[in-house]
């Protein structure tokens, strides 16, 4: 059995502990907003915070996050930067298709939280883990900034 | 505060969660995905008071519905075109609900692909709000014994012009639904000036669930009872499977078990490629299970395939004579001449789609019926495809479309969907197939590999009194047709046989190329390569020449006038010439656009910097694009700023259309920089993002400026027409900054020195 604190919310779940987070949330669990795009922490759709920072679920074994508090893009918008995040991302349309967008909008979430002004720098370094193939990225760039600014 | 109850017991778990599973949740399990609909998966929309079409339906608490028939896969079709019924129909948005559509040819075409959504379809949504709304006012007039002509419509509201009096559209339903529909003479349609949103937009209708999770794509469909499958398909484009090992597949958590899939007959087309499938209660079990299957295959004659042989023997043959398809003057009496000459050999790779949502479908197969839930962009391809693999009536497969992650092309080809009702026959559960990214990019329908050949006879300005093309490629039609070796007038279309310049002496050919992958179409398709190369050349000239690059495209465009092309074969994508003509001028304005918008000649830029321009007109749409480029001393390229200026006509949401050609330079900055697939003994190399990269934050453009031209034209395409002069715009750009000249993609193969 693994206890998994998910958004708030404790699940026991009777799973293998090298199941990655990943297929844990969308397979047995059923929250599927969490998506898979590469399976080997290349693309960064299957993003997720543990603990507040943002991971890849598709390479993070179930048994190494129980106990930790894990936040998905179903619980993000009850934090007042996901929330930021979420209403940036609307205001600038930044997605088109929108699969990639939860592991864009919980990774710019988490970097916000730690760095409420990124520089350009700032969030190429962060953000290039987080691969849109439809090309957003210059609206995620904006939507981050616009983000930032609110916070101010 | 953390909630928790045991919800383990729910019926719609059963078969989702893993065998034994508890789960602790407050509603963590989404509602049944389209479970109330799947008996005969009409839309809510046929159910309404009011039904006066395929597209419209209305309750009587004046819920607008609107039936979206073609797929979103972020172009935000899904939007644009209900957006245009409920222009029509002077409905508030806010009271719009939109609904997808399941395959069913009585909506007419539903193949998202080809950027042609808005210009078939705009005339036939604008007519379905157009009837919904007379047939409102003729309740009204009705209602209170007036003629129809003292009633117009305000939003969602009939009014008497007289008396003022109103009646909302839900008060009016049921009137309406017993007066006869009326026919199209009948209708009127809305002057462009009272338009209400076409031409102004509307954001996604869908954005709010995609920013929250809450958006269902075809990964996230999900049914009672349903298994998991992945498959392991042959490494060699034809191999069919020689033994495997079922022990210590069926020992891994989670593996049901092991089901093996038939090999396609030839042709391909959208055949399942055959193989193993592990079936699993959950992803992750399917996917380890695929881990020690251990296939024996039998590779067959593709094991032969070698890329880096295969292109040398393209570019051997682009420099043969070829196929003749457009001829005009005589280009080889201004050859022989003795005058300068200049020729030149580009090369582009195969290309793979990898849509971020990899290929994935769920199919249940039930007293001789199929129901699928999958992210298409051909929902009756799949009817098709999945009638001929089962053998049952095409009106027997219900396919639900989701939305798409991503699509680009690829997921028209319903192999995926094919494969999920095949498993579920044997397996007798619903199953839902999933791709691993690995299978994503190794098992695709690639944009086809091309070699050109450009040769122009010089005048002493250089400017060319002569001009052969040649290009050589494996077409889309061997999927269908194996002994296709030429490309069809559809795809030598694509920037190629419309060369649109004013040069007396042309000639355009075409080689043959025998396939050894699936070919099929990616965004902009043939465009790509035939636009690079020719937009290439051109810039070639023209430094050759001395002279701006700007000032000599437009020279070779020549003067304003609709190219006469009826000595060639040429769809013209599948439009009127006469309403669709090729008209030089639009080409010309937006390239002098353009160049305005960017400040060609005007800027100064800093060292290792340089602009480069392309002009290209695809699925109907003129486009020019300037690029800028920085080149480091490392030889690292980076993108500052992108200009493109547009003409598609009537635009019906500027702010999709920017995001469009936003997105497509992107997709231009992934095939320069990286796009490549190779193959050795058959085998595809690449395998995920690590070694088939695509554009990351850090490398697309950092702004991309979009400059939509105002036209009075009909409505073309924007989803694809992005692409091509991005493509040489960027390397034209590259030669400037650098004096490097890419003839060759990508540009991962080749090293840039400082400049």
């Amino acid at each position: 059995m693994v206890r998994l604190s998910i958004n708030g919310t404790l699940h026991q779940l009777d799973v293998p502990p090298d199941m990655p987070l990943l297929w844990t949330l969308r397979d047995v669990i059923g929250l599927t907003g969490t998506k898979f795009g590469c399976g080997m922490a290349l693309c960064g759709a299957c993003t997720v915070q543990v603990d507040g920072l943002p991971i890849r679920s598709c390479v993070t074994p179930v048994s190494s996050v129980a106990g930790k508090e894990i936040t998905t893009i179903e619980g993000i918008g009850a934090t007042p930067v996901g929330q930021r995040v979420q209403e940036a991302w609307r205001a600038l349309n930044v997605p088109q298709c929108g699969y990639c967008q939860s592991g864009q909008i919980m990774q710019a979430a988490g970097l916000l939280a730690t760095n409420p002004k990124p520089s350009d720098q700032d969030i190429d370094t962060s953000m290039a883990g987080n691969i849109c193939r439809c090309g957003t990225y210059q609206r995620i760039r904006a939507a981050i900034k616009a983000a930032a600014k609110e916070s101010a | 505060m953390s909630q928790v109850i045991n919800v383990s017991r729910r019926g719609f778990l059963v078969g989702l969660a893993g065998a034994g599973a508890l789960i602790l949740g407050a509603q963590t399990v989404p509602k049944l995905l389209w479970a109330k609909k799947a008996d005969n998966g009409s839309p809510h929309a046929d159910e309404t008071t009011l039904h006066p079409n395929l597209f419209v339906g209305i309750d009587t608490d004046g819920t607008v519905y609107i039936v979206a028939h073609r797929s979103e896969m972020g172009t935000v079709i899904r939007t644009s075109l209900p957006l245009v019924v409920a222009d029509e129909l002077d409905a508030d948005w806010k009271r719009v609900k939109i609904e997808q559509a399941i395959g069913d040819a009585r909506y007419g075409d539903q193949n998202t692909d080809g950027s042609h959504s808005v210009r078939s379809f705009l005339e036939v949504m604008r007519e379905a709000g157009a009837a919904a709304r007379l047939m409102l006012i003729r309740a009204a007039a009705q209602q209170w014994g007036t003629p129809d002509s003292e009633c117009r419509t305000d939003l969602h509201t009939v009014v008497h012009t007289l008396t003022g009096r109103h009646l909302g559209y839900g008060e009016l339903a049921s009137t309406a639904s017993r007066l006869p529909v009326p026919r199209k003479e009948e209708l009127s349609l809305k002057p462009p000036a009272s338009w209400r949103y076409i031409g102004k937009g509307m954001p996604s209708y869908d954005l709010a669930d995609m920013v929250t999770g809450k958006a269902l794509y075809g990964m996230d469909a999900r049914v009672a009872g349903m298994v998991y499958a992945s498959i392991e398909h042959p490494p060699v484009f034809g191999g069919k499977v020689k033994s495997y090992d079922e022990k210590a597949t069926l020992k891994v958590t989670g593996v049901r078990q092991i089901v093996p899939i038939d090999p396609f007959k030839p042709p391909a087309a959208f055949q399942p490629l055959g193989g193993v499938a592990v079936v699993a209660d959950n992803t992750w079990a399917a996917f380890q299970g695929r881990k020690s299957l251990n296939v024996v295959w039998d590779n067959g004659p593709n094991e032969s395939y070698d890329s880096d042989q295969y292109k040398r023997a393209l570019q051997q043959t682009a420099r043969k004579p070829g196929k003749i398809v457009r001829n005009e003057g005589d280009v080889d009496s201004m050859f022989v001449k003795g005058g300068k000459t200049f020729e030149a050999d580009y090369y582009v790779p195969l290309l793979a789609h990898a849509p971020m949502e990899p290929l994935v479908a769920l199919a249940e197969f039930k007293d001789g019926k199929v129901t699928a839930w999958a992210p298409t962009q051909n929902p009756q391809a799949v009817q098709d495809i999945v009638s001929k693999e089962l053998g049952i009536p095409k009106d027997h497969v219900i396919c639900h479309v989701t939305l798409l992650g991503g699509a680009f092309g690829r997921k028209s080809k319903p192999d995926y969907v094919a494969e999920a009702a095949v498993l579920s026959k044997k397996v007798g559960r619903p199953v839902k197939v999933v791709w691993t990214r690995e299978d994503d990019i190794k098992f695709d329908y690639y944009n086809t590999v091309a070699a050109m050949h450009m040769k122009a006879a010089l005048d002493p300005k250089g400017r060319p009194t002569a001009w052969l093309q040649r290009s050589v490629f494996p077409p889309i039609t061997s999927i269908f047709d194996v002994s296709a070796v030429y490309g069809d007038p559809g795809h030598l279309q694509q920037g190629w046989t419309d060369v649109p310049y004013a040069i007396p002496n042309l000639r355009v050919e075409n080689g043959p190329a025998k396939a050894h992958v699936r070919i099929g179409w990616l965004r902009s398709v043939a465009n790509i390569y035939h636009g690079f190369a020719v937009q290439s050349f051109t810039d070639e000239l023209a430094h050759r020449a001395g002279r701006d690059p700007v000032d000599y495209l437009l020279d070779l465009i020549g003067p304003a006038r609709k190219l006469d092309l009826t000595r060639t074969s040429y769809p013209n994508y599948g439009a009127s010439i006469e309403t669709y003509p090729w008209e030089t001028g639009r080409l010309r304005r937006v390239t002098e656009m353009v160049a305005e918008k960017a400040g060609w000649g005007k800027r100064k830029l800093g060292k290792g910097a340089g602009l480069g321009i392309a002009a290209h007109r695809s699925f109907l749409t003129y486009v020019a694009t300037v690029v800028e480029v920085e080149v480091n001393g490392q030889g690292e390229v980076r993108i500052p700023r992108v200009d493109t200026v547009l003409d598609a006509g009537l635009i019906v949401n500027p702010e999709a259309t920017r995001a469009q050609f936003e997105g497509a330079a992107v997709f231009g900055a992934s095939i320069v920089r990286s796009g490549e697939i190779t193959a050795k003994h058959g085998v595809i190399q690449q395998s995920n993002f690590n070694d088939y990269p695509v554009a990351r934050i850090n490398e697309a453009p950092y702004q991309t400026n979009v400059h939509i031209a105002e036209s009075s034209a009909p409505p073309a395409g924007v989803g694809e027409p992005g692409v091509p002069p991005f493509v040489a715009a960027f390397t034209n750009a590259i030669f400037a900054a650098t004096g490097k000249r890419l003839r060759e993609l990508p540009l991962s193969r080749t090293t840039l020195g400082a400049s």
